[in-house]
């Protein structure tokens, strides 16, 4: 059983984000970190594989420059491995580029499942790891909320907007993972020094056999036109309850006329 | 701009709500407006999405136990690359809309923009609208080279409306092949489970009364699901306690949950992480009880109640008792 983890470094999220103004890409500078929503992917991989009695998780990467910080918390915790595809041309990708990417690094690993969050904390775009099992012809299953594989078979709890559905699926497969489903372990003193010697392969675009035109700035197709503060929306009156405070809310609900 | 296809996704027989403010929003771009269904019922929600402007339904027909993404995607790619191609695709934000947009992406090798919270027609291009940084800044996008763009808008970015004249609409639906789809359509539903709910849906009530991790403990959900029905609202959550296994993932507002616009928004115990924020910012009155001065919620507040929600919240729910 053999789990590849799709982890994205990201800028630390306790910083502000912003725009690089000449080519409104997200400001990556400073120390990345691991996508928190990765975290739980790499959880259930690391599991999956226990359950299973063999077999090993990898992590796969993108990233423009050669961070590979984010990516050894995760090797902390027990991946053996990972490919980072690192290359100058992968900046200004969108989510379709990323995909092609990251289906590519995933092929070379031939794992007999792909893990990814069901959508970073910092792009949230939400559509890069259905493209990757698309691009590999693969089945996939999203959101999903609990994982177990038995007889060769995923059986995977979905969430939907009203509840949640029970998807039966065969490997290999890419499955989305939505945040909280596992309590991501800590990497012990030991994890953390064994993590700086794991192999982090680190690939180019040519490499991969990818044309530099279908990532990037190029492969994404798509510009910004403008980027303007939105309208704010003003902080109203504010009263500190002193034991009283749920009278002032009774009011303002009778002005509205909710009571 | 001569045609927009919009997706039709079902619930119970009818079109989703997303799909009517799609249908609404093409409706002004000046073109014809087509859409994509699937599922069991195609004629009577035909019937419906004619009302709100559809000239003509592509119809997948039943896809069984099958999830969407792979049969919608292949047959939205086979028409385009036969050559019944629209300018643009709108796809609702929902989990089985995200997946049909990501395989009809790679199946049309074209760029997707996500979180669309407004279009725009002019010139015969589209642009899109993205708020991003919790709300704080809105970006504007286009598409170059790409046609059709696929465009995945966030629910209630658009008010629907009927189409005028009112009046019964002819619409034509016309049955669409689905081409092979090999290994990419081997998942299939086994059961559906559905949260039990009294009371109004989250993303349509006009009181929304919303928990997060100030509430303390759990069990003090409880509080905020009876302040809800004591104001004929529904109950929500932040994505702190759906993480954290208090309530389920149906109740979750915000980026990865449900976007609601209600009359009156009360946050309780809620600080205000930009996720959440996203999804309930465009609330007619915002309500907000948290210990913390400093919280964002704060920020955004028509009435801001500095202090513990554990605390407020019970003796506001005895005084609209007290009321009866």
């Amino acid at each position: 059983m053999n789990v590849a983890v799709c982890v994205k470094q990201i800028p630390d999220t306790a910083m502000p984000p912003a725009l690089d103004p000449r080519d409104h890409t997200l400001v990556r500078e400073g120390k990345l970190i691991m996508d928190e929503s990765d975290s739980y992917g790499v959880e259930m991989g690391l599991q999956l594989v226990e359950v299973a009695g063999g077999g090993e998780v990898s992590l796969v990467s993108m990233a423009p420059n050669s961070a590979t910080s984010g990516l050894r918390t995760a090797l902390a915790t027990g991946a053996v491995k990972a490919i980072l595809v690192s290359d100058p041309v992968l900046a200004g990708s969108d989510a379709l580029g990323t995909a092609k990417v990251l289906a590519a690094a995933i092929a070379r690993l031939g794992p007999d499942l792909v893990l990814a969050g069901t959508e970073s904390t910092d792009g949230y775009v939400g559509t890069t790891p259905v493209q990757v099992a698309e691009l590999l012809g693969w089945p996939s299953v999203s959101f999903a909320k609990h994982v177990e594989i038995s007889d060769g078979l995923l059986r995977v709890q979905r969430q939907t907007e009203a509840g949640y559905e029970e998807v039966t699926c065969p490997l290999p497969a890419v499955v989305t993972v939505t945040s909280g489903v596992v309590e991501p372990r800590y990497p012990s003193f030991k994890g953390i020094a064994a993590a700086k010697s794991k192999p982090v392969e680190e690939l180019t675009v040519a490499d991969l056999g990818l044309d530099p035109s279908q990532v990037g700035f190029a492969g994404a197709r798509q510009q910004v036109i403008s980027v303007e503060a939105a309208e704010a929306r003003a902080a109203g009156e504010i009263v500190v309850d002193k034991g009283d405070a749920h009278e002032r809310v009774l009011g303002f609900l009778e002005q509205l006329k909710i009571l | 701009m001569d045609t927009i296809w919009v997706l039709a996704e079902q619930r119970g027989g009818v079109p989703a709500g997303i799909v009517l403010e799609l249908l609404t929003a093409a409706r002004g771009f000046g073109g014809v407006v087509e859409v994509v269904t699937w599922g069991p019922s195609s004629e009577s929600t035909a019937t419906v999405l004619g009302r709100y402007g559809a000239a003509k339904v592509y119809d997948v027909g039943d896809i069984g136990e099958a999830l969407p993404g792979p049969k919608v995607a292949a047959a939205i790619a086979s028409q385009v690359s036969g050559g019944n191609r629209p300018d643009a695709v709108l796809i609702g934000a929902t989990h089985d809309g995200r997946d049909i947009a990501a395989r009809l992406s790679v199946r049309l090798d074209l760029p997707v923009l996500t979180n669309v919270v407004g279009i725009t027609a002019s010139g015969g291009r589209l642009t899109s609208d993205h708020s991003i940084f919790g709300g704080s800044t809105l970006l504007r996008a286009e598409f170059t080279d790409a046609i059709p763009g696929l465009f995945v808008v966030q629910p209630k970015s658009f008010v629907a409306e009927p189409a005028e004249p009112a009046g019964q609409r002819s619409v034509e639906i016309v049955a669409i092949e689905v081409p092979e789809t090999g290994a990419t359509d081997a998942a299939r539903i086994v059961a559906r489970h559905e949260e039990e709910r009294s009371g109004p849906e989250l993303d349509e009530a006009a009181v929304v009364v919303a928990g997060g991790r100030g509430l303390g403990s759990p069990g003090n959900f409880a509080l905020i699901t009876e302040l809800a029905q004591l104001l004929k609202g529904a109950p929500g959550a932040s994505r702190a306690i759906v993480d954290a296994g208090w309530v389920p993932y149906a109740l979750q507002i915000g980026q990865t949950g449900k976007t609601v616009k209600p009359m009156v928004y009360i946050a309780c115990g809620i600080s205000g992480a930009t996720q959440h924020m996203v999804g309930m910012k465009a609330a007619q009155k915002i309500i907000a009880i948290n210990k913390d001065r400093e919280a964002p919620i704060f920020t955004i507040a028509d009435l801001g109640v500095v202090g513990d929600a554990t605390k407020v919240v019970p003796k506001l729910i005895e005084a609209i008792k007290a009321r009866r």
